[in-house]
């Protein structure tokens, strides 16, 4: 039987749209909120919505294969006594061991490693085989002091104080029972295969005063020899900035909510906190205020997942970037190989995002030893490194391009935006105009 | 006995000595002087030697103390022996806020009073109040001993995991899947261990014990109420 003829053809809402309606059916059936892993998944202002000009009549570029631009970035000058030197200014983000297999954390650190820069650890504490492997390891400092301990914490070449990030501003987090294996729950002093929080806020200081006295025990701790990292989620990037400068800090990690998460609340990373564009130019703005920019270092996360985003997010006065998702996603993360797997747990490869199931096919986000075996970690390392060689490779041909013999050379004034939004959060000129919305007061 | 005057050198100084004692020191017992209430006095110490602190002193005294003895005549001020692992620590006076804070191991006295939060994430620390703790103690206590003989404030052990929470006085109230627990022999030997180890001459039998009832320990919707 045909349809009647001039029938209105099926035609869904913008606002109910498919994903919305399947997400009311989800929550009616099951009377709780959705939870997965990654960043955020709508679409946002993003560094794709800005362009490099490039050399012209009036700015000479650099020959590529010939001239050199510098890729090096010093973290740490403010008040550490042993900086650490990186050959790229592309660090690898805080990742737990716990969320993360232990392969996928040793193939971290391979790559790392072998590309100069450093790698971080996560909620949980340090693993022998994280820092046998990374030969610059970041050792972060949260709420919830899961495997805290002042060994460690000398043996790490700095030390992040992780106030939050970008996924879940305001967010401590979680680790459900199915990846508290024997070995994660030792670590962190809690029974096997319950579900963890991790707590949302640190339980022995409150308040950017208190903040500089903690910086100050941890500096005393380790003898003044450690960079101190404060990393926040993109929400109140200027003042969280001057603050955290304020407390002391060597170093500023800003993570915008496109930053992944092992596990939280879609609606959480979805609708809480700034997008990485947006949270940039406030925070280089508050370190230009205090007279600091570029004497403490800012590092941009959030999205980050080609050189030329590490272009842009430097030519608006970064010193370095962190990558997480991509990361994974080098490592192997989503790869096609594995989708007959990723169809039997209701997804598909590119779209698996319940890193919190501790099913991950590919063995990254899990503690099942079976799973976990099937991520070689030192080819795993070798595509990690290859992608931060290509990170590299492209920020300084944009770099070259636009006559620069250093990344941090690249400035605002490279780029312009392609929208309206875009022109205002990054402060550059719209294409073809002089005009930066919000500029003229 | 090697002495140091914080009224004269400063406390980079002091930690850096601390911190270069190799475990077969002869310099075994320190004294110092003026603390002043200054911030993170004797942390991050790792060798088998005392260090009698003569005076109030600020944040963090003794923070991440391995195997040292602290003795502390004054009061302290926020987060006295964070992160402690091992060692010993005692106030002779009152401690703020956090006192033991993710406590992994060793034994805090705090001969007077201790303020919000004693105890909070403690792992493994065991940690004895002579007199009242305050509110959100033992907020998500994961392992080891609190023993105060005083009164608990409101909400004690809040979202509690595995430690211990033994209380003689009163307890304003209890957080969210903390019960009152029945005291096995194996508790009171524990507890008669811990005071012992503190000097306290007191009776296990008057204690009340407090623990997880582990209803939170997987979330579920059913619970949602009592987040």
């Amino acid at each position: 039987m045909s349809a009647p003829p001039h029938r209105t053809p099926p035609r869904f809402s913008a606002t109910f749209n498919p994903n919305v309606i399947a997400e009311i059916q989800r929550a009616a059936a099951t009377g709780i909120y959705d939870i997965r892993g990654g960043g955020a998944k709508r679409p946002l202002p993003h560094f794709d919505d800005l362009l490099f000009l490039g050399a012209s009549i009036s700015r000479y570029p650099l020959e590529g294969y010939r001239e050199k631009c510098g890729t090096d970035v010093t973290l740490g000058t403010r008040f550490a006594k042993k900086p650490i030197k990186l050959k790229i200014p592309v660090t690898i983000a805080g990742m737990s061991f716990g969320s993360l297999s232990g392969p996928a954390k040793e193939a971290l650190g391979r790559g790392a490693s072998a590309a100069g820069t450093s790698t971080t650890t996560g909620d949980g504490g340090m693993t022998p085989e994280e820092r046998g492997h990374s030969s610059i390891l970041v050792y972060q400092y949260l709420p919830s002091r899961y495997g805290m301990n002042p060994d460690d914490l000398r043996k790490a070449d700095a030390i992040e104080i992780v106030i939050g990030q970008g996924a879940k501003p305001g967010g401590g987090g979680m680790l459900l029972g199915q990846k508290i294996s024997p070995r994660v729950a030792k670590m962190r002093t809690l029974p096997e295969g319950i579900d963890q929080r991790s707590a949302c806020r640190h339980p022995d200081w409150t308040g950017p005063d208190d903040l500089e006295i903690k910086i100050e025990e941890l500096r005393e701790i380790t003898d003044w020899e450690k960079p101190i990292y404060v990393k926040v989620g993109a929400s109140r990037p200027y003042y969280d900035t001057a603050l955290a400068a304020k407390s002391g800090a060597d170093v500023i990690v800003l993570d915008g909510m496109q930053g992944g998460t092992a596990a939280t609340q879609d609606v959480f990373i979805e609708h809480v906190g700034l997008p990485t564009l947006a949270a940039i130019r406030p925070a280089v703005q508050a370190l230009q205020d205090l007279g600091l920019h570029r004497k403490l270092q800012l590092i941009v996360s959030g999205g980050i997942r080609t050189g030329a985003d590490v272009a842009k997010a430097l030519a608006l006065g970064a010193d370095a970037v962190s990558v997480g998702t991509a990361a994974l996603i080098a490592l192997g993360d989503n790869d096609p190989q594995w989708e007959a797997e990723y169809q039997k747990l209701g997804t598909t490869a590119g779209a698996y995002d319940d890193w919190q199931e501790g099913l991950d096919p590919a063995g990254i986000t899990t503690q099942d030893p079976a799973l976990a075996a099937r991520l070689d970690p030192v080819k795993a390392g070798r595509r990690l490194a290859n992608y931060l060689s290509v990170l590299t490779l492209e920020a300084q041909t944009i770099a070259r391009a636009c006559g620069k013999s250093h990344l941090h050379n690249l400035e605002p004034e490279d780029l312009v935006a392609l929208t309206i939004e875009a022109a205002a959060m990054a402060g550059v000129p719209l294409a073809g105009t002089s005009w930066i919305p919000g500029l003229d007061k | 006995m090697p002495g140091f005057d914080l009224a004269k050198a400063p406390l980079r100084e002091l930690n850096a000595a601390l911190h270069a004692l190799s475990p077969s020191t002869n310099e075994t017992h320190w004294v110092v002087s003026n603390p002043s209430g200054k911030h993170a006095v004797a942390c991050g110490l790792d060798a088998p030697v005392t260090v009698e602190i003569d005076g109030h002193v600020g944040y963090y005294c003794a923070g991440m103390n391995k195997n040292a003895t602290v003795v502390i005549s004054g009061n302290a001020g926020v987060g006295v022996a964070e992160n402690m692992m091992s060692g010993e620590v005692r106030v002779k006076g009152d401690a703020s806020q956090s006192a033991g804070a993710t406590g992994c191991g060793g034994l805090l006295v705090i001969e007077g009073n201790a303020s919000a939060r004693c105890g909070i994430s403690m792992k493994g620390i065991d940690i004895v109040v002579k007199g009242s703790i305050g509110p959100m103690s033992a907020f998500m206590a994961q392992a080891g001993n609190l023993v105060v003989l005083g009164d608990a404030g409101d909400a004690l052990g809040d979202s509690i995991y595995e430690a211990r929470l033994f209380v003689r006085g009163r307890v304003a109230s209890l957080g969210a899947d903390c019960i009152e627990k029945p005291m096995t022999e194996e508790d009171r030997a524990i507890l008669a261990d811990v005071l012992k180890r503190a000097g306290v001459d007191a009776d296990a039998d008057a204690f009340k014990l407090y623990g997880s009832a582990r209803r939170l320990y997987h979330f579920h919707i059913d619970n949602v109420d009592a987040y």
